[in-house]
């Protein structure tokens, strides 16, 4: 099967609207007789239910938590981006698609990021209509901050709990269509499988997770909205629900996956506080505007702070190493995310980390404090040479911008924040790798589509901050709900699709035999056992820097322990009842092929790009050196029957309206 | 710390519960609620003993998922967390912690721990939105100036999670903070002040079909709240009510 991007033709910012304009339409009578499956309820699932309702399909929605609501997008924190220019500060449609495609390092789709900046501005529309409480300045305007990566203020933002804001907007939008009746949503169901009938998706086989019983759902059409696929490291920013399960279903069953290896590694995270650990906290990006970044110059002051004889704030501003700062000092403490995340690696791996496991940097916002201190005192007429007064007016400004973070932070290390630098450290956190999708979203299988971070369309190697949340609702929202029309055109005397076909039983009977497969299994290890190795593998081996010896070995430890998964897991229970340990189960097996597709594909892309670092190619310097020569292409692997079989189609990557350039923070 | 902990166990929603024990042993100040229970789950299966369910996701305090009742508190002794941020630094070695469901005649039980909250999703079905299709062509995000303070206040209506604390805390089982959080929410912005009428009344009538409880303004569902919901919403929503039966 060969690659068809289908991207149109034509000038780059018309290619959008043409396309809009060009495409076939069912018309509202016809809406009414299709049907629309959609998996997953975060941003990009519950836009896209909401919209399509709206529009008129009947649609059925189905996420594996207790309501729709809780989907994981709601923990995104900072923003998100859109070129609305409202500062003036010389913002524009290119200008965020310039940032995007170099951010991402040359490894996304131009014409797919194009349409994403521009719909990036209705978003914005879109939810201030919906009631979503953005922040606002005191003139009654939105406010904005800045994200690594870019120089202009794009960033729409909720405090700390964007992510959350926007998808109570989403949510609120398909309640409207759960109450008229035009979305049916089931929640706490599982996708388990696909069904394909004539080479075609025609519905999914669910598990409801309460009852155990599996259920055959029909529909002209499946999204897939199921989100990335970061917890194959075991301990990430993701929910411990997040899965890649419905993305690797679709992919066993023919759609291709793409880049699995693009993964990224946030630069902020909690650091990691024992062997019980279970997932790792995300403090938010926008954290950097205001933090700086350091950690300790002299190896000997590391050492005391190690054991407790030196506080962080007793070090002299000459005895700290801002070490971004120093090496970037164009983009500074707001280098994009898998910089940052090296940067901080670098220093540790040299024996510069500040906690006790020497895998920590300091994130310090004294001298934030003290500067909207003063001017905070300046406004007031208050006395700026008052050290105390100027500390206590620079908290609360902080506290008003991230209060919740610092709460966060304080519940969870028991350090007050505000008096002592945070320690940070980073985690995967997000995948740019995914379903393979073409430029109306769908994946190689007709039918089958790919929205928000399942698919791997937008980010390239690398995906700026506030981007995600974008991304996810430009294409629930505004793109998928149109391209879909373009398939389902043909198929408004289709009639209902019959779920007694053999297709639907043999899918089911799969299913069936897996789950009995589990719990009849009788081993000796949990399944959490399982899944902690292969997060060390991934993590050791696949993680901020990877080289061929570590990712042969990776490939190899990780069929090893998939073998000994089949045959020593342990699953409690059984298949008909409330059994968290089975769902997690079929989870984590899908990861157990994942990993090793992952590992496949590092391995292939012997260049650095983005988040993907391959030691075998760095400059002098220790910076990452990609090979456009031989690797601007997209990786797109087709499963044959296992995953170190899996067949590598490339998808050439053209830039038409932007130079290839080495990406340079300095 | 070696505890013991007390567990409401109930294979599902029809079978008679009952409080078991069991010891743990080494637990680390350091872990989350649920970590601890995490622990105890592994050991439950090695033992071949079912492991406890429970609800949870995010494991950051923003999915709302979690919902224990400990020791006679929604989310435990701390206050403004979920289960999933207390950490068990706040027990002492050798402490009895007695773990229950969110118990409410409208969140059945499922099995163990895992109540069904659905009936906020219906709640919010009967009118927590504003009737705006996605159209890419509404108005201007900064056509309508909304002053900071009222933008403000709606965002902290807007924190609500929807866990149900404020349910599994009033003796009442009365859903007020919850829905005032949304209708207040919405009565604070421009955008939302058009469908307010509707809104409220519908809110409000799901609630009580679902079985949810009366207000007798106790304020248990401030204090236990993780996200520091006021009752100034309940105040606002009584007025929304009370202006919306009167216009009707």
């Amino acid at each position: 099967m060969s690659l068809d991007s289908k991207i149109p033709q034509g000038p780059l910012a018309d290619k959008w609207t043409k396309h809009k304009s060009s495409i076939n339409l069912v018309s509202p009578a016809n809406k009414r007789l299709i049907d629309v499956i959609v998996v997953g309820t975060g941003l990009a699932g519950a836009s896209a239910s909401a919209t399509l309702a709206e529009l008129g399909y009947n649609v059925k929605t189905f996420c594996f938590q207790d309501s729709p609501r809780r989907a994981h997008s709601i923990a995104a924190q900072g923003g998100i981006n859109a070129a609305k220019n409202y500062q003036g500060d010389g913002d524009s449609t290119y200008r965020l698609f310039y940032d995007t495609i170099k951010g991402g390092d040359y490894r996304s789709r131009e014409a797919n990021v194009h349409r994403l900046a521009e719909v990036s501005t209705n978003i914005i529309d879109q939810c201030v209509a919906q009631g979503v409480p953005f922040a606002r300045d005191y003139g009654g305007l939105l406010d904005n901050r800045s994200f690594g990566g870019v120089l202009v203020s794009r960033t729409f933002y909720a405090k700390g709990q964007t992510g959350q804001q926007l998808l109570l907007g989403a949510y609120s939008a398909m309640n409207r269509q759960i109450g008229r009746g035009k979305i049916k949503m089931y929640n706490r169901h599982e996708m388990m499988e696909l069904v394909v009938v004539d080479g075609k998706a025609r519905g999914i086989i669910a598990r409801n997770l309460v009852s155990g019983k599996l259920e055959r759902h029909s529909a002209h059409a499946v999204v897939i909205a199921s989100g990335g696929y970061g917890n194959v490291f075991f301990l990430s920013t993701n929910a411990m629900g997040s899965n890649v399960s419905a993305a690797w279903k679709i992919h066993k069953k023919g759609a291709h996956f793409a880049n699995p290896c693009f993964t990224q590694i946030h630069p902020t995270c909690i650091p990691v506080s024992g062997d019980h650990q279970s997932k790792l906290t995300l403090m938010s990006e926008s954290l950097r505007n205001d933090g700086r970044i350091w950690v300790p110059k002299k190896i000997e002051d590391v050492k005391a702070i190690r054991e407790g004889k030196l506080k962080p704030t007793d070090l002299s501003e000459e005895d700290r190493d801002y070490y971004l700062e120093r090496r970037y000092p164009a983009f500074g403490n707001l280098v994009p995310r898998d910089v940052a995340s090296r940067a901080a690696k670098e220093r540790c791996d040299e024996g510069f980390g500040v906690n006790k496991t020497g895998e920590a940097v300091y994130l310090d916002f004294a001298a934030a404090i003290e500067r909207y201190g003063k001017e905070q005192a300046h406004v007031k007429g208050l006395d700026e040479g008052n050290a105390a007064l100027v500390k206590k007016l620079g908290q609360e400004v902080i506290r008003a911008k991230y209060g919740n973070l610092f709460q966060m932070y304080e519940k969870i290390v028991d350090q007050n924040p505000y008096e002592t630098p945070m320690m940070i450290y980073p985690a995967v956190h997000y995948t740019m790798g995914g379903v393979w999708v073409d430029y109306n979203l769908m994946t190689s299988i007709p039918g089958c589509y790919a929205i928000g971070e399942a698919n791997f369309s937008d980010h390239g190697a690398n995906r700026l901050g506030a981007s995600a949340l974008m991304q996810g609702l430009a294409d629930g929202y505004f793109v998928l709900p149109y391209t879909v029309g373009d398939y389902l055109a043909n198929d408004i005397r289709t009639g209902t699709i019959d779920t007694d076909l053999p297709e639907f039983e043999k899918a089911e009977a799969s299913v069936k035999a897996q789950m009995e497969a589990f719990v009849s299994n009788n081993g000796t290890h949990t399944v959490d056992y399982y899944h902690r190795k292969l997060g060390k593998i991934m993590w050791d081996k696949c993680g901020m820097s990877r080289n061929s010896k570590g990712l042969k070995q990776a490939i190899s430890e990780i069929k090893t322990l998939r073998e000994d998964f089949y045959e020593n897991v342990k699953v409690p229970g059984t298949t008909s009842e409330f059994n968290p340990e089975l769902a997690k189960a079929a989870r984590v097996a899908d990861f157990l092929e994942l990993g090793e597709l992952f590992a496949k594909d590092a391995l292939e892309r012997n260049e650095s790009c983005g988040g993907h670092f391959r030691e075998e190619s760095q400059t002098p310097e220790g910076e990452a050196m990609r090979d456009d020569k031989n690797f601007t292409f997209v990786s797109a692997w087709e499963y044959q029957g296992e995953p170190s079989k899996a067949k590598l189609h490339k998808e050439q990557l053209d830039y038409e309206e932007i130079e290839v350039k080495t990406r340079s923070y300095k | 710390m070696d505890l013991t902990l007390k567990i409401w166990r109930q294979a599902n929603a029809d079978a008679k519960g009952k409080i078991e024990t069991y010891q743990m042993s080494e637990v680390s100040p350091d872990m989350s609620f649920l970590e601890m229970m995490d622990v105890l789950n592994e050991e439950l299966i090695e033992k071949g003993i079912d492991p406890v369910a429970f609800d949870h996701d995010c494991r950051e305090g923003i999915c709302g998922m979690c919902s224990m009742f400990i020791n006679g508190e929604a989310h435990g002794p701390d206050r403004l967390v979920t289960t999933c941020q207390l950490h068990m630094r706040k027990f002492a070695d050798g402490d009895t912690i007695t773990i229950e469901p969110f118990r409410a005649q409208a969140f059945p039980v499922i099995k163990d721990l895992t109540v069904d909250r659905s009936s906020f999703d219906r709640i919010q079905q009967a009118g927590g939105f504003v009737s705006v299709n996605t159209s890419g062509n509404t108005q201007d995000a900064n056509a309508i100036p909304i002053e900071k303070h009222d933008a403000d206040k709606a965002f902290d209506a807007a924190a609500c999670i929807g866990c149900g604390a404020c349910v599994a805390t009033c003796k009442n089982a009365s859903a007020m903070l919850f829905v005032s959080a949304k209708v207040s929410q919405y009565a604070l912005l421009p955008q939302g002040k058009v469908e307010a009428t509707d809104r409220v009344l519908n809110m409000v009538n799901q609630m009580d079909e679902e079985g949810f409880g009366n207000c007798t303004n106790t304020g248990a569902c401030e204090v236990e709240c993780p996200k520091g919901i006021s009752l100034e919403n309940i105040a606002r929503m009584n007025r929304e009510y009370l202006y919306a039966s009167l216009k009707g």
